[in-house]
């Protein structure tokens, strides 16, 4: 595994406060004013009515899993096989991730299964979230 | 737009397919074009408009000595030239061009002449699912599957049946790739790639290319072959990123692209006759079966396991053998018009016996867009 090979993301004006949050440990999400519909990917202003009156707030960290691949090809900074999960968070937004704490396995991965957030620190400006086994 | 007023009247693929080493992608596009242009009598002076993918309209012009009135550079994955033929169709119906070239030539194997594929690391795939350990198609594009497989209790066995009848198909096609009779149990036992997808469920990858001419169908039947007229279109996007799809059961640009494209056509799932789905993957012919509204989605593996797509069953699908065993070059559209074309023509190799309607639906950026095209070979 090489770490440093591995895919980075390179945070936007739009996107700051969502990797600012996974750095200080939340989770942001954004929630319309108008029509009150959580919603990620970030962007200033909502996806389902175009309202700019946005705010962002911090998610309970509850999920549930929702799909994912185990991939058993080499990749950048993993060691396969790993799971690509696709989450569904309590507040509605789906977002993908990788499932720590728990074995790579079809047995192991149930869908439905529920999960909470955690946090994985890349480098000093790069916190991804990640989840686990709920109560693991 | 309205039914059969633009014909395909020139269709060919590239001399060669599969592993093309001494020829450049924009080569393959060259070759593709004369090839399709001899199919339809006709010189690159001839033609007026020019739509392409894999390269810009601006290089094509110029490479083939075309001086074009109208351009589509439309490039939203595989499903482009669906796409390109219906831009083109209502470009030649409101006046704006003639005679549209649509070429399409891919080093997806041999990587001559083409730029690797390059993810940015500012782009919503780049900051919100790369992180997480996407390394190419096969590690995304089945991301819905297992959700679809869990809603709709598709077993993998019933799954596994796509890359068998498809290679039936491809038994009879001898420019397929693979030929070699496959089992479900040779499907469920080969590499795994991405669980819960293995290597015979993946398509190849391959270089190659094929183009289209059309016109107008009151000048179609000045060419040399039988016009395929174009009876319906449809087309639409979604997003860019897998995970961020309205369902995981369903695709929505394929939803929108088919119901127009049926609507257009003024005519039912029942009246088709031959049915080309994209299939980078084998989950897609599942999800093309019901988007398209040929059944429940819940009927879909039955549907395949019980061999109602595969050769003598009464919705032939794929008939070419399809990305999975016949060539897939990175965006296979275009391979999979070719085939409708030569099935609306009546020269398949594995020729549909009556075949009238044709469904070409192809997707783009995995389900990130949509575009389909319904042939016929009567006016």
């Amino acid at each position: 595994m090489n770490d440093s090979a591995r895919a980075k993301p390179l945070p936007t004006p739009e996107t700051q406060h969502y990797w600012d949050g996974a750095a200080a440990g939340e989770l942001r999400l954004q929630r319309c004013q108008a029509c009150s519909k959580a919603y990620f990917p970030p962007r200033p202003f909502c996806p389902a009515c175009g309202s700019r009156g946005v705010r962002v707030f911090a998610a309970s960290g509850k999920a549930t899993l929702y799909s994912y691949i185990i991939n058993h090809r080499a990749a950048p900074g993993f060691t396969a096989p790993y799971a690509i999960a696709v989450v569904q968070l309590a507040e509605g937004p789906r977002l993908m991730t990788n499932i720590i704490d728990c074995p790579q396995t079809p047995e192991a991965l149930v869908l439905d299964m529920a999960l909470e957030v955690a946090f994985q620190k890349l480098d000093d400006t790069i916190t991804l979230p990640v989840f686990r086994p709920a109560g693991a | 737009m309205r039914r059969n007023q633009v014909a395909v009247v020139g269709a060919a693929e590239t001399t060669r397919l599969g592993v093309i080493p001494d020829m450049s992608q924009i080569q393959l596009h060259a070759d593709a074009a004369l090839n399709t242009l001899a199919d339809a009598g006709l010189k690159p002076g001839d033609i007026d408009g020019l739509a392409c993918a894999a390269e810009t309209p601006t290089q094509l012009a110029h490479y083939l000595g075309i001086t074009p009135t109208w351009v589509d550079g439309t490039h939203v994955g595989g499903c482009s030239f669906m796409i390109h033929v219906r831009h083109a169709a209502a470009a030649i119906e409101t006046g704006l061009c003639k005679t549209v070239l649509i070429t399409h030539g891919e080093s997806g194997r041999s990587l001559i002449g083409k730029p690797p594929r390059s993810v940015r690391a500012d782009n919503f795939e780049g900051q919100f699912e790369a992180p997480y350990g996407t390394n190419g198609r096969p590690t995304q594009f089945p991301i819905p599957l297992l959700r679809f497989m869990k809603t709709y209790g598709i077993t993998q066995e019933q799954l596994a049946m796509v890359s068998v009848v498809q290679r039936e198909w491809a038994a009879k096609n001898p420019r397929a790739s693979y030929k070699d009779k496959l089992t479900v149990e040779a499907v469920l036992n080969s590499r795994m790639i991405a669980y819960p997808l293995r290597i015979l469920q993946c398509c190849l990858v391959t270089d190659g290319g094929g183009a289209l001419i059309l016109t107008s169908a009151d000048r179609a039947a000045d060419f040399p072959h039988k016009p395929v007229y174009v009876l319906g279109t449809g087309e639409s996007v979604e997003t860019p990123v897998v995970s961020q799809m309205e369902s995981f059961n369903s695709s929505r640009a394929w939803r929108v692209s088919g119901a127009q494209a049926f609507r257009e056509a003024g005519i039912t799932p029942r009246d088709v006759d031959h049915l080309m789905i994209y299939d980078a993957f084998a989950h897609l012919p599942l999800y093309g079966l019901c988007d398209l509204g040929f059944m429940p989605p819940e009927a879909t593996g039955e549907f395949i396991a019980n061999r109602n797509t595969a050769p003598g069953g009464k919705l032939p699908v794929n008939t070419n053998g399809g990305g999975l065993s016949y060539m897939h070059s990175g965006m296979y559209g275009m391979y999979a018009l070719q085939e409708s074309v030569r099935q609306m023509r009546g020269i398949a190799p594995a020729q549909v016996s009556g075949a009238r309607i044709s469904v070409c639906h192809g997707n783009g950026d995995m389900f990130g867009a949509a575009g389909t095209i319904i042939f016929s070979n009567q006016r």
